[in-house]
C-alpha cells in the first residue's frame, strides 16, 4: 500500500493509494452525487470518477452548492 | 410562529377569494417558463430552517445558490441541497466572488456539472468595495458561456449600452442592479432601468439593492420582468414576513405596470362633481 500526496481544496493530504477520484470521495465520506470534482483544473464527470486515477502532486477541488445570492 | 400562521391564513384567503382581473404571461427565460416574477437568494439567513420558510413564503420558483469548496472538516453546515429540495425549486447557480472572466467561466462549468440545469447567474465583479460589475469581463464571459450552451443571466449595472452588448453577446436575460449588492438602497435609477427594459428583447430582471417592499413595487412598476433579491429577506428582522411582503409587492408592482398608471399633473383635478353644489 503506497500513499499519495495530493492537494485537496488547497490543503495537502495523504490518501491510501492507488486511488481513483471515486476512492478519494469515499475516503472523505462524501456523496458523489452531491459534489463536483475538478482534477488539475479539469472537471471529472461523474461517470468517470471511478476510472480517473490520482497521482502524486495532483490538485483536486471538491465543490458543492452553498447559500448565496 | 404566530405571524407565520397568520400568513398561511392570508394565503388561503387570497387563493379562495382573490380572482385576478388581469392575466399575465409567464416569465420565460431561455425557453423555460416561470409563474413567479420574484427570485430569491439563499445566503446570509440565520439558519437553514428560516431560509426554507422565507423562500416558501416568497412564492419564488427560482432560487440562487453559490459554488464553493466542500468543507472537509465538517465544522460548518452541509451543502444547501440538504435543506432545499431541487425538485421543488429551480436552482440558479451564480458566479459570485469571481473577479475575472476565466474564474467565472470555471465556476459556471462546475455548477453545470452538478447536473441540474444549464442556467448561470453570471457575475464578474470589478471592485471589492462596491461589488460593481466588470462590464468588459462580463461581456467576455457571456460570449464564452453562451457559446458553450449556457443560459446566461448577466448581472450588470444600469447602463443601457452594456445591457445591449450583453444581449448581443448571447445573454438570455440581463440583470441590472437597482443599487449595489447588499446595500438595500433601493431603485437608484428608475430611468436607466426603464430604458434598458424598453430597448432589450430578452427579459430584464433587476438584481440587487432592493431593501423593502416599496422598492420592489417601484421596480416592478418600471415594467421589468422580475426581481432577484437576497439580503432584503435574510437581513429583515423577520425574513418570513418580509418574504411575504415582497411577494405582494412584486405582484402589486407588476399589476400596476400592466394596468398603466394615470398621467402626472402639476395641477389638481377634483374627483367629485363640480356641478350640483349648494347655492
Amino acid at each position: 500500500m503506497t500513499e499519495l500526496e495530493i492537494l485537496v481544496n488547497g490543503e495537502p493530504r495523504r490518501v491510501p493509494g492507488p486511488a481513483t477520484a471515486a476512492d478519494l470521495l469515499r475516503h472523505l465520506g462524501l456523496d458523489a452525487r452531491a459534489v463536483v470534482v475538478e482534477l488539475n483544473r479539469q472537471i471529472v464527470r461523474r461517470p468517470h470518477l471511478g476510472d480517473t486515477a490520482l497521482a502524486n502532486g495532483d490538485a483536486v477541488e471538491l465543490v458543492h452548492f452553498v447559500g448565496g445570492g | 410562529m404566530r405571524i407565520e400562521k397568520r400568513i398561511t391564513v392570508y394565503l388561503s384567503v387570497m387563493t379562495t377569494v382573490h380572482t385576478e382581473p388581469t392575466t399575465d404571461l409567464p416569465l420565460t427565460i431561455g425557453g423555460r417558463s416561470f409563474r413567479s416574477r420574484l427570485m430569491v437568494g439563499t445566503g446570509k439567513y440565520r439558519d437553514n430552517g428560516q431560509m426554507a420558510r422565507a423562500i416558501e413564503a416568497s412564492g419564488a420558483e427560482i432560487v440562487t445558490v453559490a459554488v464553493r469548496r466542500v468543507d472537509l472538516d465538517r465544522t460548518k453546515a452541509d451543502g444547501i441541497l440538504y435543506h432545499l429540495s431541487p425538485d421543488q425549486y429551480f436552482l440558479l447557480a451564480n458566479t459570485a466572488g469571481c473577479y475575472t472572466p476565466d474564474e467565472a467561466v470555471r465556476y459556471a462549468r462546475l455548477a453545470r456539472e452538478a447536473g441540474f440545469n444549464e442556467f448561470v447567474k453570471l457575475e464578474v465583479i470589478g471592485d471589492r468595495d462596491t461589488l460593481l460589475p466588470d462590464t468588459q469581463g462580463l461581456l467576455t464571459a457571456t460570449r464564452e458561456l453562451a457559446r458553450e450552451g449556457f443560459t446566461v443571466l448577466a448581472y450588470t449595472n444600469d447602463d443601457l449600452i452594456t445591457a445591449l452588448r450583453l444581449e448581443d453577446a448571447g445573454a438570455a436575460a440581463v440583470m441590472p442592479l437597482a443599487s449595489p449588492i447588499g446595500s438595500g438602497l433601493g431603485l437608484l435609477n428608475p430611468y436607466g432601468i426603464r430604458t434598458i427594459k424598453s430597448r432589450l428583447s430578452v427579459p430584464v430582471i433587476v438584481d440587487a439593492g432592493v431593501g423593502t417592499a416599496s422598492d420592489a413595487c417601484l421596480t416592478m412598476e418600471q415594467g421589468v420582468d422580475g426581481i432577484l433579491m437576497n439580503t432584503a429577506l435574510a437581513e429583515a428582522r423577520d425574513p418570513v414576513v418580509m418574504a411575504w411582503a415582497m411577494r405582494l409587492a412584486v405582484e402589486a408592482g407588476r399589476s400596476a405596470y400592466l394596468a398603466g398608471r394615470m398621467p402626472r399633473r402639476e395641477t389638481a383635478v377634483p374627483s367629485s362633481p363640480v356641478a350640483g353644489m349648494l347655492e
